[in-house]
């Protein structure tokens, strides 16, 4: 990636912070407390969508957002440690630490072996939380509510804090992200996603390339995960439960992997649509739920980006066609056949 | 000791078995990894639950129950698996494996919400045919006789899928679209039918597991979500789509479980994924897929 082009990237970051935190001030309380845990859950997504870049998906995502919950709420309760800009990053940390034996082995797998093996090591780790009487068990526990910097937060002033922590912490992050994207080791793993033997062929390691996407989204769920659980201000199991990594992998194809700013929009949506759905179908949510995921998928299969990215690849006519042209000469790319074909 | 853990691994491996059976298939079949099995399995339970209660009711002999059962699972199957099929699953044909995962999710959120809406909140109790066959007596230990009659219906579901598939020539030509669809659609199969046929006997299995079960546990919302995660264990360690696989799978599982309960019950939910997690490690296709040649 050229020197300007990142520097053009981390311009528009800082200036959409800028703007964020200059909205959040002005909203509602509750809609602050919603931003925020769409902000905190669209980290979690932003590692779901490094993983789809390489061409894999975690249902397992649960597991490092727990472990970097967990690793917040306990170093504020039993370590003493209060301050959020200290936790935060610990969470991430933890979480990356944790996931990092593991990466060498799911570097192996692809597909639905890759996704069924998270969910299997976050069910482990859930199995495990239950089951601990001195984390609280099934209940969890709750989290005091952090210092931001030094300063204690007054009650009236915690719903902007925990908002801005939130938007700063996944804006620095979001602005990484979408460095590393454009980047050459970025790049390398759409080309792994598209062909890995040609990667190989070339020199580049597959098996690296997998295992490093592993552990850096398992920074961003932990950071996530710490997000959370301080704004939450509470902690349980259910963090690492596979309904809740399934609704992270839901927010990623909702966002489609081409973007990062379609990772948090995405995952606000999602939030909204929970929100209101919890409010005015309280029995009925996950059925709204579902259909609502059964629409994105059927109606937006490339997610939430295509509809500004596909429109800028109509203002540039000639690259559009050309890469539909080599679209439809590649039907079969994949290895998939069409069942509906033959019907 | 051991008998007691090789007996209960087995009880347990057998229902296992049943609505592991109905997932690999399907996804042999229709290479669909379908999370909503587990709601299936939670409908044949509560289907069981209110026919047998409707039996009860209009005072037919208590050995109707076991039929009612059996038809709990064909009825759940009959509606639900042509309505999903043809409704929901074939707009999604062609798409990426994972995908296909995520719409049997929404299916299931959405079908977990349906179940309640029908049924309710409150759990179900059906213990009347658990008590029907009686103990048998195992050297010093005795044994309730349902669990045993278990093993043998999940070994004859085992037989007959196996031999359907093998020996019969409608199962011959679903191995042909298992291979194939495109070839096989050449060749005059109608794959369209085949498709709903392996998904329709896929719904059957796990109704009939949620419906065999219905009599040893409370029907309440939350069946649906433990059995899918074990289940997907169980074809993982066989290889996803094959009947051997499935069978050796929830054997595995089982007999794992049964082992962790009686020695160590805090491990009882790891066991389960340490089995898994170390036949992936020495092969990681399942112990029953066979490698395949990727392309360049």
């Amino acid at each position: 990636m050229r020197e300007t082009s990142v520097r053009r990237t981390v311009a528009a970051g800082v200036a959409t912070i800028a703007l964020l935190l200059a909205v959040g001030w002005m909203l509602p309380r509750w809609l602050q407390f919603l931003a925020t845990m769409a902000f905190a859950n669209g980290v979690v997504t932003l590692g779901i969508v490094l993983l789809m870049r390489g061409g894999v998906v975690s249902f397992g995502q649960g597991m490092v957002f727990a472990v970097g919950g967990y690793a917040a709420a306990l170093g504020s309760n039993r370590l003493g440690i209060t301050d959020a800009l200290l936790l935060v990053p610990a969470g991430g940390l933890i979480a990356a630490l944790v996931a990092a034996p593991f990466a060498p082995l799911l570097a192996r797998y692809r597909g639905i072996f890759f996704a069924m093996l998270t969910l299997a090591l976050s069910m482990v780790l859930y199995g495990v939380l239950v089951k601990s009487s001195t984390l609280g068990g099934s209940d969890g526990f709750n989290v005091a509510r952090p210092t931001i910097a030094g300063q204690a937060i007054s009650n009236a002033a915690s719903g902007f804090a925990m908002y801005a922590l939130a938007v700063v912490v996944t804006g620095v992050l979001a602005i990484a992200c979408a460095v590393y994207f454009a980047s050459v080791r970025g790049l390398v793993s759409l080309a792994v996603r598209e062909n890995e033997l040609r990667v190989e062929y070339l020199g580049g390691s597959v098996r690296r390339v997998m295992a490093g996407n592993f552990v850096a989204a398992a920074f961003l769920g932990g950071t996530g995960g710490a997000l959370a659980a301080l704004s939450l201000g509470h902690i349980e199991p259910e963090f690492s439960y596979w309904t809740r990594s399934g609704e992270f992998v839901f927010a990623a194809i909702l966002a489609g992997h081409h973007g990062v700013i379609a990772t948090f929009v995405a995952s606000l949506l999602l939030e909204i649509v929970r929100s209101f759905s919890n409010l005015y179908f309280p029995n009925t949510w996950q059925l709204a739920l579902g259909v609502f995921l059964l629409v994105v998928i059927r109606f937006l299969p490339r997610g939430i980006g295509s509809l500004w990215l596909d429109r800028r690849d109509r203002d540039a006519p000639a690259a559009g066609a050309q890469a539909e042209e080599l679209q439809s000469q590649a039907p079969a790319r994949n290895g998939t056949t069409l069942p509906g074909g033959a019907a | 000791m051991l008998l007691t853990i090789l007996i209960d691994g087995v009880t347990y491996a057998s229902w296992l078995f049943i609505v592991a059976l109905g997932l690999t298939l399907v996804f042999g079949v229709l290479k669909i990894l379908n999370i909503a099995h587990g709601s299936f399995y939670a409908l044949g339970a509560y289907a069981a639950a209110s026919f047998v209660g409707w039996g009860a009711t209009l005072q037919i002999a208590p050995a109707f129950s076991l039929v009612a059962m059996l038809l709990a699972a064909v009825a759940v199957a009959a509606i639900m698996a042509p309505l999903t099929e043809r409704g929901l699953l074939r707009v999604f044909y062609g798409r990426d494996e994972v995908l296909l995962v995520l719409v049997t999710y929404a299916l299931f959120l959405i079908l977990e919400d349906v179940t309640k809406l029908v049924w309710g909140a409150n759990p179900y109790y059906v213990s009347e045919p658990y008590q029907l066959l009686g103990n048998v007596q195992v050297g010093a230990q005795s044994y309730v006789g349902y669990d045993l009659a278990l093993v043998a219906v999940a070994v004859a579901c085992g037989l007959a899928v196996w031999w359907g598939l093998n020996r019969t020539r409608s199962g011959k030509i679903v191995l042909a679209v298992i291979h194939s669809p495109e070839i096989a659609a050449s060749m005059g199969v109608n794959v369209s039918r085949v498709y709903t046929f392996a998904f329709m006997l896929g719904v059957f299995l796990a109704a009939l597991g949620g419906a065999l079960t219905a009599p040893m546990i409370s029907v309440q919302p939350g069946v649906s979500v433990g059995v899918i995660i074990v289940s997907f264990a169980v074809v993982i360690i066989g290889g996803l789509g094959s009947i051997e696989g499935a069978a050796i799978g929830a054997l595995i599982v089982g007999l794992a479980r049964a082992l962790a309960v009686h020695t160590f019950p805090a491990v009882e939910l790891f066991s389960i994924y340490v089995a898994m997690a170390v036949v992936l490690i020495f092969r990681p296709e399942g112990l029953f897929q066979r490698m395949q040649a990727r392309k360049i």
